[in-house]
């Protein structure tokens, strides 16, 4: 049933799936979101790849890549660790932020369980935080129906600022609006302006204290205002990075877009 | 001149400061009202049908009393089909390439053929190649898939959150049962798994413990003499349960010496405390039947069955030459299993089951065919296909005894891990240590606990 809806899709014969073919690529998309909400079918479903995937928390130990191909162009598919949030560090959560910060996805699809919306919107606004570029998978849907719980994926995409994709994922079923979604964003065609975290009585002063600094010491750097949230929490990571000048690299290649700078990257995040 | 880091530290440490201690609250706090206002716009309940169902469920299964019970019950459900399923499959499959093989070496002779060619190819090679396949697959292409139903359903957190009191109290993290539920399927990857348990202390309490559970590999010798010594005492009707219940025993066990053995390290060279963690326990997700079956039978199935027939046609070739090269009087084999003997019968084993072991480093899953292709070395011309005819040829020709059986298994669930899974250990905490640790302590615990079994055993009148 449902492969007859891609079929009628014009999007449907416009994505090639590459499996495991990531040696050149036009753009760099990320999978980040919590655990158990189906970014390992996501993944197989536009990669064409069998990852294995379980119903259980945590499967994903090891970062894994994949390719799509899409209106001619190559995407590489990071499939990143299943995290609650981006703010303390264990080992997933570092792996996932990380790649957000230096791996410099062009994009980042946050997957979503639909039946779990208001949890799994908290990694959605620290994702956010850190990367304009994103898509919201909202993924699950079959079970959200099932529960009786109904998604107004509009009304979500106008309150986040990004756009939001309702999605069955090991169906397939929106899969090929998900992949031109991405391909809008990345492309420019779709503008996005992510929500921020209002921040409590104070911090807001002592941000725009610290972001005039930071990007006068980083000029350019995306994510300055993530940045100054970070350092007023304290957070060594991200002071150590600020120290050894891995900030400042991070700035120059903001622009520079080189697909090998943020390959090698990934491969030390990888080697981590 | 631009600012220097070292003044952004000293900055936002002194906005910090001024702040406030709760600094860190109050944005979680933020986060989670912006999270709440986003949700409460997008999401309408219509019912909550489906929901009760679900927790319904979760409290017969995760309950104190029942939790446990269900488990092993589920557990024996498998192996119960597994050797309903695999027993004709498997006669079916071994007539098959038995016939084969005599008629690939009748051909061969009647071509002229050295005999030792014949020999060492078809008689070596090929048998170790049809025993493998006839033993292993059809219980693989069973238990994989319904194994996999039950990961995709979200039952394996739930064993989980059944064993962590169990795992806590002996000072290993609660995840090391996801890791040992993945050992049931291969070691290597459930030493692999063991990546999901942060602390390092604890992890390695996983990977040092994940060999006590049998692996898949391991599953049809466990079966085989399940159903040759336990069933057979049993009337037909309910043998195959019996020989179900005799295998839950066995892995019962094996999770027991996990266990044990867990506690035991945590107290001495690992010691330290279990830490806490959160596990969400997943909604229940209707299996989806073609995926399972593709990632249990291709993934799983063949790439196993795969390694194994690598490992087995060198290790045919190996038993052949043993058998058929003489030195002096006797074969090589002889003389190996003679100089074995005397180890083997101290621990209720024989010098053929050592012998086999060892050939079977590789892998354990050709353990059985090593061992029926010694016990048959000299005899080619019997044709042993049924389960019924390999009790014969173990009781009545080569002396067994339902001691040599027990035995047999305790020493398949205790010995020491396949090479792929030393190696997994390895590349997991690159210490020689830990690895050498991982390979002996498993065979220290095999021999010491069948030698006492033996011993007790001939101590009884």
């Amino acid at each position: 049933m449902s492969a007859n809806v891609c079929n009628g899709c014009p999007a449907h014969d416009q994505l090639a799936r590459m499996g495991i073919d990531v040696e050149s690529y036009d753009h760099v998309v990320a999978l980040a979101g919590n655990p158990n909400t189906g970014k390992s079918s996501v993944f197989n479903a536009l990669t064409g790849l069998r990852q294995h995937v379980g119903n259980w928390t945590g499967k994903t130990v090891t970062r894994a890549e994949g390719a799509f191909g899409y209106k001619s162009r190559r995407y590489k598919l990071v499939d990143l660790p299943g995290t609650y949030s981006l703010l303390s560090a264990s080992q997933d959560e570092e792996i996932a932020r990380n790649f957000l910060l230096f791996g410099q996805p062009d994009c980042t699809v946050i997957v979503t369980d639909a039946t779990a919306l208001e949890r799994n919107l908290n990694l959605v606004l620290q994702v956010l935080e850190i990367t304009d570029k994103a898509v919201v998978c909202v993924n699950l849907m079959d079970e959200a129906e099932r529960k009786g719980l109904e998604i107004d994926v509009r009304s979500l995409s106008r309150d986040l600022g990004v756009p939001a994709v309702p999605t069955v994922a090991r169906s397939k079923q929106g899969m090929a609006e998900l992949v031109s979604t991405v391909a809008a964003v990345i492309g420019g065609e779709i503008r996005t302006s992510p929500l921020r975290i209002e921040t409590p009585a104070g911090v807001s002063e002592a941000i725009s204290g610290l972001v005039p600094l930071i990007e006068d010491l980083v000029p350019g750097l995306a994510n300055a205002r993530w940045v100054a949230l970070r350092l007023l929490d304290g957070d060594h990571k991200v002071r150590e990075a600020l120290l050894s000048g891995e900030l400042a690299d991070l700035a120059g290649s903001q622009h520079a877009s080189a697909p090998q700078r943020s390959s090698r990257i990934t491969a030390i995040a990888g080697a981590q | 001149m631009p600012t220097s880091p070292e003044a952004i530290l000293e900055r936002s440490d002194s906005l910090r400061r001024e702040i406030g201690g709760d600094f860190r609250d109050r944005m979680v706090g933020a986060l989670y009202e912006s999270a709440q206002q986003v949700a409460s716009r997008s999401v309408r309940e219509t019912g909550k049908r489906k929901w009760d169902f679900d927790q319904r469920v979760d409290r017969l299964v995760t309950s104190r009393s029942l939790g446990l019970p269900i488990m092993l019950l589920l557990l024996a459900l498998v192996f119960w089909i597994t050797i309903l399923g695999a027993n004709v499959p498997s006669q079916m499959l071994a007539n098959a390439l038995f016939t084969v093989e005599a008629a690939a070496a009748g051909w061969f002779d009647s071509l002229g053929v050295p005999l030792w060619i014949t020999g060492l190819l078809w008689h070596g090679m090929f048998r170790g190649l049809a025993w493998v396949v006839s033993v292993m697959l059809p219980p693989m292409a069973i238990f994989f898939p319904v194994f996999t139903i039950l990961e995709d359903l979200g039952y394996l957190p739930r064993v989980a959150f059944n064993l962590d009191w169990l795992f806590r109290r002996a000072g290993a993290h609660g995840k090391q049962a996801l890791t040992m539920a993945m050992g049931f399927g291969c070691n290597a990857a459930g030493v692999t798994s063991t990546r999901i348990i942060d602390s390092p202390r604890e992890r390695l309490l996983a990977i040092l413990t994940n060999n006590f559970v049998p692996c898949n590999g391991r599953f049809p010798t466990l079966i085989m003499l399940a159903v040759i010594f336990v069933a057979a005492s049993f009337p037909p009707a309910v043998a195959s349960v019996a020989a179900a219940g005799a295998v839950v025993c066995v892995v019962v066990l094996g999770i027991g010496f996990t266990l044990a053995v867990s506690w035991a390290l945590s107290r001495s060279v690992l010691s330290g405390e279990a830490s806490a963690f959160t596990l969400e326990l997943p909604p229940y997700r209707r299996p989806s039947v073609l995926r399972i079956l593709y990632t249990s039978l291709i993934d799983r199935t063949v790439f196993v069955l795969g390694r194994a027939m690598l490992t087995a046609a060198p290790a045919g070739a190996v038993i052949w030459i043993l058998a058929n090269v003489t030195y002096g009087e006797r074969s090589l084999a002889s003389l190996a299993i003679g100089w074995l003997d005397p180890l083997g019968a101290a621990i209720g084993l024989d010098g053929v089951i050592l012998l086999a072991y060892v050939i079977a480093i590789p892998a354990n899953e050709i353990v059985v065919p090593t061992m029926l292709m010694c016990y048959l070395g000299g005899s080619m011309m019997i044709d042993v296909a049924t389960y019924d005819e390999i009790r014969v040829v173990l009781i009545d020709q080569h002396g067994w005894t339902l001691l040599t059986a027990v035995n047999l298994m305790l020493f398949s669930l205790l010995h020491n891990p396949c090479a792929t899974t030393i190696l997994t250990i390895w590349k997991e905490t690159r210490s020689p240590r830990w690895t050498t640790l991982g390979a002996l302590m498993p065979l220290a615990f095999a021999f010491a606990t069948c030698f006492a079994t033996a011993q007790a055993v001939r101590l009884l009148p």
